[in-house]
């Protein structure tokens, strides 16, 4: 692994008079939060937009000013596999979240208050629009590639099928092309927990005490699907937490409960609850297709984009048939797909953890997608 | 006898070098890490796509910027539509996959001409094996124990021509090689590796 970071960033703001919505809504004073890194070419070739998961931001890479390392700050770097010698990198807050980029947390600029749940319904096809919006703005006429793993491969694929002719590579890893009822399941479980909180005051919590009980349980079940049995089982077993015997007692007991209370408390300091309901709404909307044909394989049936897909062995929140579904329909119309399934125990936490796995491949793609546009 | 040059130490793949025209699109099944297609993509500005189960393989050969992926052979060939390809190479795997007849036939269908390349189980040494051993024969072309060898359908350069008569392939071109050299001679006694560039 490579040390090298792109030293300290800053989030920036770019601000959008109005974007229209899958939902037939129209957002006024959207606010965009993005950051960069490397630099852009004289022909302007070599722009990738990278793609954040769930709960990501706009930091991908480099220190922040407040001292915290990007999300994938081991793949974006001098010599990593998103190489800012060679490539320019940006990253955008979704749209939805809370962290930059407008969301339900954001000021109603007619209101003066807090959107909570006057929000309007957000769709995977809305953040890539909003994306579109701020690649124009920076003036890139075309994308080297679009990357991300889980609802950034998402994003990804959106990015694909919306402006194909902007898109020379795509990289959705760990990934799907559409939600399955089993994801869905999962969010609804996560949504669930959040509503039944008294503190959720049906989203008008700004302000007030935050719904941090159901947000931090949805964030642990959130946790429990990105793991794996195997990863579990090495990390915690059936550990007790400082202690040698049961308690007899619903405190903590075992690592494993102590983790997850630690990561759902911690998640509740840094994510809104409501931004949770909105992002896993836009996720279990996603399906590619929707609105553009009859299959898969018509959607990309034209396609010039170039597709890196990835997948883990032990990921079961977006098991490697999903992948393959994508793989077989590019194939099926002859388009240019390379795809492997790499071997991992981390389940779906992979993407971020097996760096030195993806890294040689994103490498490969890339200076194979670059080579192609000459 | 005429010396071939190798590629990555085969001299079948040199062949299948000189066979494949520059500009096409090529599909190579069992691609391993792509040294091949990569050297296609290099020399010959092809259009390359690669198939390969191993999935370290695969890494490797997307690293070097190939379009591979992970697959079993059968199984991508069916994806493709007709015609998808102008050339689809099987490179010592023929005698590895459990239902030839059905991948050359598919062979046939993806792409508008085919190269295969494949050990002859009729080469001299073989047969001495064979004949004096009384066990199943182990030569350096063969060199498994008949437990452990991915080997499913031996098949010889006579065998070849045959079927390629019966099912009304046309062969461009036929290729032998004992080590680094061609042979003309009874290919079928004095072939190690036949290459075989043909079509519907």
């Amino acid at each position: 692994m490579n040390a090298a970071t792109t030293g300290t960033v800053t989030t920036k703001i770019a601000q959008f008079g109005q974007l229209r919505l899958d939902s037939g809504a129209t957002l006024l004073q959207v606010d965009c939060a993005y950051e960069t890194y490397g630099q852009l070419n004289a022909d302007k070739s070599n722009a990738i937009l990278v793609l954040h998961a769930f709960t990501g931001d706009a930091h991908a890479a480099g220190i922040s000013e407040d001292g915290k390392p990007g999300w994938w700050d081991d793949m974006i770097g001098p010599g990593k596999a998103f190489d800012t010698n060679k490539y320019f990198l940006i990253c955008t807050n979704v749209l939805g979240g809370c962290r930059g980029t407008t969301g339900p947390s954001s000021i109603h600029p007619e209101t003066g208050q807090p959107y909570a749940m006057s929000f309007p319904v957000i769709t995977i096809g809305d953040m890539v629009r909003l994306q579109k919006m701020l690649i124009d703005y920076l003036g890139i006429p075309k994308l080297l590639a679009v990357a991300g793993g889980s609802m950034g491969g998402m994003q990804a694929l959106e990015w694909a099928a919306a402006y194909p002719e902007m898109v020379a590579g795509a990289i959705p890893i760990a990934s799907t092309w559409r939600h399955s009822a089993q994801q869905i399941a999962f969010n609804e479980v996560g949504r669930q927990a959040i509503m039944a909180d008294l503190d959720w005051a049906d989203g008008n919590y700004y302000g007030k005490s935050r719904p941090a009980r159901g947000l931090s349980v949805a964030r642990m079940v959130g946790h429990i699907t990105y793991m794996s049995d195997h990863s579990m089982r090495s990390k915690f077993g059936r550990r007790l937490r400082e202690k040698d015997a049961v308690g007899f007692h619903f405190g903590v007991d075992f690592e494993v409960e102590s983790y997850l209370r630690y990561r759902g408390g911690q998640f509740v300091d840094r994510f809104d609850a409501n931004s949770y309901l909105y992002i896993t709404k836009a996720m279990d909307y996603f399906d590619v297709t929707q609105g553009r044909g009859a299959s898969l394989a018509t959607v990309f049936e034209n396609t010039d984009t170039r597709f890196l897909v990835m997948s883990f062995t032990s990921d079961w929140l977006y098991p490697t048939y999903q992948s393959l579904e994508l793989v077989k329909a590019l194939r099926s119309r002859n388009r240019d797909v390379a795809f492997v399934e790499l071997t991992s125990n981390y389940g779906h936490d992979a993407f971020l953890v097996e760096i030195d796995e993806q890294c040689e491949l994103i490498k490969g793609f890339l200076a194979g997608t670059m080579k192609g546009l000459r | 006898m005429a010396f071939v040059h190798s590629l990555f130490g085969r001299s079948d793949y040199a062949i299948i070098g000189e066979l494949v025209e520059p500009g096409l699109k090529v599909l190579d099944l069992g691609c391993g890490e792509a040294e091949l297609l990569g050297w296609l993509v290099e020399n010959k500005n092809v259009q390359a796509r690669g198939v390969e189960l191993s999935a370290s393989k695969v890494q490797k050969a997307i690293a070097r910027g190939v379009s591979a992926y992970q697959g079993d052979i059968e199984e991508a060939l069916s994806d493709y539509p007709d015609g998808a390809f102008d050339m689809v190479i099987l490179s010592q795997t023929l005698q590895e996959t459990r239902r030839p007849m059905h991948v050359l036939n598919d062979m046939l269908r993806v792409g508008k001409r085919a190269i295969v390349a494949f050990p002859n189980f009729g080469h001299w040494r073989v047969r001495v094996s064979h004949l004096f051993s009384g066990r199943a024969p182990k030569t350096d072309l063969f060199p498994y124990d008949w437990y452990d060898s991915p080997n499913l359908h031996y098949l010889t350069v006579d065998d070849f021509e045959e079927t390629a008569k019966k099912e009304g392939w046309i062969i461009e071109r036929r290729i032998f090689l004992a080590g680094a050299k061609e042979v003309t001679a009874f290919p079928n006694l004095t072939a190690e590796v036949a290459v075989y560039l043909f079509r519907k």
